[in-house]
Parts: C-alpha cells; structure tokens; sequence
C-alpha cells in the first residue's frame, strides 16, 4: 500500500531484493549462504495444508525429506511480496534441517513442532485466514505483557510477530535509524517489505512500551497496520498497579471491539484456564528438561517456545504434554540426548525470536547443552500463572494484572527480582555457568549484565555477557568465547 | 620430540616450538589467502612434531595437522605465566581483537572480555591509522613518542576515526600529534576493559601489538604499574598451545 511495488524497479534492483536471507546459517565452520531456487510444489502444498486443520498427522519416519511448504497463491491473496519471499522457505528448509534434524536421537514427539515449522508458512497462515472468514480477528503482539488471555476470551487469535532474521533489516534500515535493536528492525521490516505472512494476516498489532525503540517504532508501523500501543509501566508501585490494570481494561475493550464481542465472566474465567494450562505444560517440559543427562537438546527447547508464540494454545499444550510424557520416559529409561559429563549452559536475557538459533547452535556444536532460558522467549513467559480465583469481571483482571506484573523484565526498576530468579533458574537447571545474551542496543538488558555479573561472583556462578545482532559476522569471535568459557568451566 | 603450537591468527601465524620444555624457536608469517598451508609450511622443517593449534584457524589447523586445540584464552593464560609465574592479568592485543584475561593465582582463567564485534583497539585499527598518516607502523609509534601536544580525537571506530584523521589533517594539526592522540585513545579504551575486569596480580601486555613502544609506555603510566612484556610478545598465544600440549603427553 506505501510500499514501492517490485514492478518499478530495475532487473538488477530485483535481483538483489530477490535475495532474503532469513536466516545466516551460523556453523561455527560453515559460513555458506544457501541459496535455492523455489521447489515449485507449492500448489501441492497448499491443496494439502487446506484440507488439513490440524497439523499434527505426520508420523514419524517417513521417507519424503523435509521441507518448509510454499503457498504462493495464499502469500499473493495477502498482498506478500511473493518474488522476493519465495526464495524463504527453501533457504530456512535448509538451515532447519542442518541444525535440528541433523540431531542424533531426538525425542519422537518433536516431529510435531518439526511439523509446525514446515507449516509456518502456508498451513498455519491458512489457519488464521480461516479464523478470520470465521469473524476470529488476528492480533499481533510483540510482548510477553500483552495479555493473550483477553485475545482468547473475545474469541481472537494471538500471533507474537518478535522478527528474528536478518533477511528483513535493510528494508528497515531504509526508514528506521540503523543502531536500535535488531529484533524491532527485523519485524519493522517485515511489514514495509511484505516478506512476513504473519504480519500480512494480522488485523491490529497491539504493541507496548517496554522500550524507546519499540515505543517510537509503533508510531511509525502505524503507517501499515493499526496499530494500538499498551503502556507499561516502569517501576511497580501501587500506583503504576492503578495504572497497569486501566491499561488492561482499555485493552479489553479495544479487543472487544475489535472482535466484535463481549467478554463474558466465563469466557475470561475460560481463556485464563486455557492459558495457565499452557504455561504449566511449558513449565512440566523445562522441568523434566532439566534433569542431568539432558533427555531434550536446547534447541529443540528453544524452537519449542518460539512456536508456542504463533501456534493455538490448546493443541500447543497437548502436544507440549505428550512431549513430556516421551521425556518422563527417556529419563527413566536413561535415554539421553547427551551424555550425563555434557557441560550445561543456561542462557539469561533477550529474547531469541524466530528464526534466531545462532547462539544455542554455536554453544551446541561446541559440545555443550543448553538448559534453560531466562529470556521472553523461555521462562519469562510461563513462569506465572494466574490466580483463578476472581469472582467478577473487576477481580479476574486484577488478578491477571498481577500475574503481568511479575513478569521481570529489565524495562523496570529496581528489577532485582530478576536477578534472584537467574539464580534460582539457575540452581533448578544444573546448570555450571551462565551466558547473558543481549540483543545489540538493548540497553536495559545490556546494563542490568552488570548486576547479575556481581549478583553471579558473589555466589561463585561463571557468567559471561555477549552482545550480539542477527549476522553471522561475528560467529568467529562467539565461538571463541563459548569454547573460552566451557574451558573455563571445565577447568 | 618437539612440541609445536600454532596460533592461527586474522593477520599472521605464529609458531613456538618447545623441546623438553625449553622454547627453542619462534616464528611468524603472514596468515595469506590459506592459512592451512602457510602453517604447513612453517612446521615443515620441525617434523616430525606433535603440533597443538589456537587462534581463528585452530579447528581448520585441526582438521589438516593438529591434535590438539584450546582457544586463545586458554593459550595466553599458559603462555603469559610461562613468562610471569605471578601473572593474574592479560591484555593481549592482536590483529583483529583485543582481550582482556584475569587468572586465579592458580593460574585458571576467571574471567576474560573481549572487543564486540568491531576493531577500535585493535592490531587492525593500528595499522588504518598509520597509513591514513603515511606511516609504517614503527615510525607511527616512534612519531607518537615526539610530540607533546593534545589533539582531541573523539572516534574510536576504525571508519569515523579515520575520517576524523583527514579532517585533523585539513585543520592543520601534525601527523605526529594525530598518532599521540590516537595512541592515547586507544590506551584509554585498553584501561577501560582492564578497570573494568579489575587489575590483579602482576600484568602482562602480549600479542603484536604489545611491541609499539609508545603505547605501552601510555599504558603504564595510566595504569600506574609495570607492564611486562614477552621478549617475542606475539609468540604468547603459540607458546601456550605447546605447553598445554606438553602438559597432557
């Protein structure tokens, strides 16, 4: 719609926008960029993925490689910049089968998530796209406070729309200044390129303000979807509870309306139920993830809780809990992804978006296993739940309010609470040091490293802060510092 | 038979070769287009060898002819105690990256930072700024030494900071007095990451960039305590493959 159309531009500027990297494969020795052309089955895919409303019936085993499905006639009926993002799912096909199928006796019940991915693209969006011939409208977030809960009572679907490839940010770069957050100029750009088909299907984005990059960039996303912010506080006095529970009563409303339905007690009381029930099976997974031997790798973790961002929730818990019943088994069965003398790592900070694996990939093939993320995209997100014993409309939102509150993120201050569950995920993980990853220009996260450091050699934790971005330029220098540090922990 | 390590580095290859634990050569050369065969040739005449490999090129030098690997880190932990039992602090600085290592009095790595991913303070940027003088990097150094007068220099990244250079230039101040000033930058950003990993013990300053005079002079000074100094400070990281292999046999 504001966008320059791929008709105006020349050959060459064509080729050179055909080529998307969404992801850098990021092998510690490898620095091969795939490029393919597309497979051309995508109208096989898509007659497929229509019938198919479930994506769950792939059994294990099967001779046909995988893949991540095209949809170009879906990608075209929203206005995707189809040319430009054909040359994706072959590319992501690629880095997903090197870094996760690639693995040596991985659960079975992970076939289903594998499943999720080789959907992202086409059977999932024709899900939303159903949903919304349904009167189900899309909402997209970018935030762990926006409460999904009210989403799901007014009968929407909640999409996290976090960008996590650096394919997207020169499209961004064209409009946005260059040194903000990778994550915000990814998903930015997403949007003003057309190269996302979740946020083509979305019909608002409900952002937030836990951050200037975030908060500034809203006001110009607006430009090419609705989008709604949230304010979230900064510090949690009374006070800012005051101001965090209208927030959540003006956001009801603005879901309400968009959804064009009223949320009734039950209905909440219903959603709330749905949601803790999500967070609790997430938290069984990272708990029997973190018995010693490892009966899961951390990616396959990692890619676990990315999904749990775009996928519906009540299948999401089924499969997460048929996930942890395998685990139950493999441990029992002393049935290990690694061996038991493995180092464990666990990771602190940012959130790692999808398709985002760099570091989990280069602390894995340096012989490690990762055991936990305190991150957006890890605990932070299901830590809580909330208390379900809200009698009314007024006390079921105070009550959820105060589940979001406990969120640590370092957008608060004083935010010391974080610092103390580091260490108890830390504890409860086994884990034998911790990498603080920080997004670049993430300010807040980038300095509160220098807390959890002392908070860290005060216990006798070894700790150690990176910075990083989405490109693969700096993999050299990460994985020395990831050997530098196993060594460190291996004495 | 002799013990070799190998530090494969961004700029050159460094080779130390132990014989019962004596240091008994050392050489460099250029890293070039294949590292792999550059080291090749340098350990030629030392076969047969056990050899052990750090640096950039240590898991491309494994797969080709070492045995062993350890990072940097590690390697400069070993090598900079071989020379300074008491050691507790590193700063290397090398062609591409600057680090700084605190020990235990073990002699185990603590801790250790290193520049993100960009080449202020580094061997890299060193090298950018003589030339953007016309200088090879001795007389850079020696240039340095002659003067006396501030030049502010604000940038500290390689592409801004050489702009800034032309456009001291065209304002007319000294090359001598722009190399003080972008010595005393680069000092100052090399006593930010020491304070900030915290000085323990006795310091040692390794890596090639440990031999521009001038700059370790600045170091000293505004840290206030002796640096000490390899005789070959580019060899440390080499040297500490081959006593880490020494070590295991």
């Amino acid at each position: 719609m504001h966008m320059v159309s791929c008709a105006s531009l020349s050959t060459k500027q064509m080729q050179i926008k055909n080529e998307i990297h969404i992801i850098n494969l990021t092998f510690p020795q490898r620095h091969e960029t795939f490029r393919h052309s597309t497979t051309g089955n995508e109208t096989i895919a898509r007659s497929a993925t229509q019938k198919q409303k479930t994506t769950h019936n792939r059994s294990k085993g099967m001779s046909e490689p995988f893949e991540i499905k095209a949809d170009t006639a879906l990608w075209a009926s929203l206005d995707m910049d189809v040319e430009r993002f054909k040359n994706v799912p072959p590319t992501l096909t690629q880095a997903f089968t090197s870094i996760f199928l690639s693995q040596q006796n991985r659960p079975e019940k992970m076939a289903y998530f594998d499943e999720m991915i080789s959907n992202i693209f086409s059977g999932r969006i024709q899900e939303m796209v159903d949903a919304k011939a349904e009167g189900r409208p899309v909402i997209g977030t970018f935030c762990v406070y926006v409460p999904e809960e009210i989403v799901h009572a007014a009968n929407g679907v909640c999409v996290g729309l976090c960008g996590g490839s650096p394919g997207s940010i020169p499209d961004a770069e064209k409009i946005l200044p260059r040194n903000i957050c990778p994550m915000v100029k990814s998903a930015f750009g997403f949007k003003v390129g057309k190269i996302c088909p979740f946020f083509q299907v979305v019909d608002i984005v409900y952002g937030e303000t836990t951050c200037d990059a975030k908060k500034k960039t809203w006001e110009l996303l607006n430009d090419y979807v609705p989008t709604h912010v949230m304010e979230i506080p900064q510090m949690k006095r009374e006070r800012d509870k005051q101001l965090w529970v209208e927030e959540v009563i003006d956001f009801k409303s603005a879901i309400e309306k968009q959804c064009d339905k009223v949320i009734s007690n039950a209905d909440l009381q219903n959603s709330i139920t749905v949601l803790n029930g999500k967070r609790q099976a997430l938290q069984r997974l990272n708990g029997l993830r973190h018995h010693t031997p490892s009966p899961i790798s951390g990616r396959d973790m990692l890619l676990i809780q990315q999904i749990a961002f775009y996928d519906e929730p009540e299948r999401f818990t089924e499969q997460v809990h048929l996930l942890c019943d395998e685990l139950d088994a493999r441990i029992k069965a002393g049935n290990a992804i690694a061996p038991a003398e493995t180092p464990r790592i666990m990771i602190s900070g940012t959130p790692m978006a999808l398709p985002n694996w760099k570091l989990h990939n280069i602390i894995e093939n340096s012989g490690a296993v990762v055991v936990n993320e305190e991150s957006c995209i890890g605990t932070r997100y299901y830590k809580d739940t909330i208390d379900t014993d809200g009698a009314n409309m007024t006390a079921m939102l105070e009550r959820l309010t105060e589940r979001y509150m406990k969120i640590d993120c370092s957008c608060f201050t004083p935010n010391d609470d974080r610092i103390d569950q580091v260490i108890r995920e830390y504890r409860a993980s086994g884990a034998q040091g911790i990498i603080d990853y920080t997004l670049q220009f993430c300010h807040s996260y980038n300095i509160e490293a220098v807390k959890l450091r002392r908070a860290c050699e005060k216990e006798g934790i070894p700790f150690m802060a990176i910075e990083s971005d989405y490109s693969p330029e700096d993999v050299g220098q990460l994985q020395t510092r990831v050997e530098a540090f196993l060594e460190q922990i291996q004495g | 038979m002799t013990v070799l390590g190998l530090d494969l580095g961004s700029r050159a290859i460094k080779l130390a070769a132990l014989h019962k634990g004596r240091l008994v050569a050392a050489t460099s050369a250029e890293s070039g287009f294949e590292p792999h065969r550059q080291a090749e040739a340098m350990i030629a005449p030392y076969q047969p060898a056990r050899i052990a490999a750090t640096g950039y090129g240590r898991h491309l030098a494994q797969k080709h002819f070492a045995e062993k690997v350890i990072t940097e880190i590690k390697a400069h932990a070993l090598g900079a105690r071989h020379h300074v039992s008491a050691c507790q602090t590193i700063l290397d600085v090398g062609g591409q990256d600057s680090k700084v290592i605190s020990l235990d009095t073990r002699g185990q790595v603590s801790q250790f930072q290193m520049n993100d991913k960009c080449a202020a303070g580094t061997g890299r940027f060193l090298e950018i700024m003589a030339a953007s003088l016309g200088y090879d990097l001795p007389e850079f150094a020696a240039a340095a030494a002659t003067s006396e007068q501030s030049v502010p220099i604000n940038s500290m990244c390689a592409v801004f900071a050489e702009s800034e250079v032309v456009s001291l230039r065209n304002r007319g101040f000294a090359p001598a007095d722009i190399a003080r000033a972008i010595h005393l930058a680069i000092a100052e950003r090399l006593v930010g990451m020491l304070e900030r990993i915290g000085l323990r013990g006795e310091v040692v300053f390794s890596g090639g960039v440990a031999r521009n005079p001038f700059l370790a002079k600045i170091l000293q000074e505004k840290l206030g305590r002796p640096l000490h100094i390899p005789p070959t400070p580019e060899i440390t990281g080499a040297l500490g493959a081959a006593l880490f292999l020494e070590a295991t046999l």
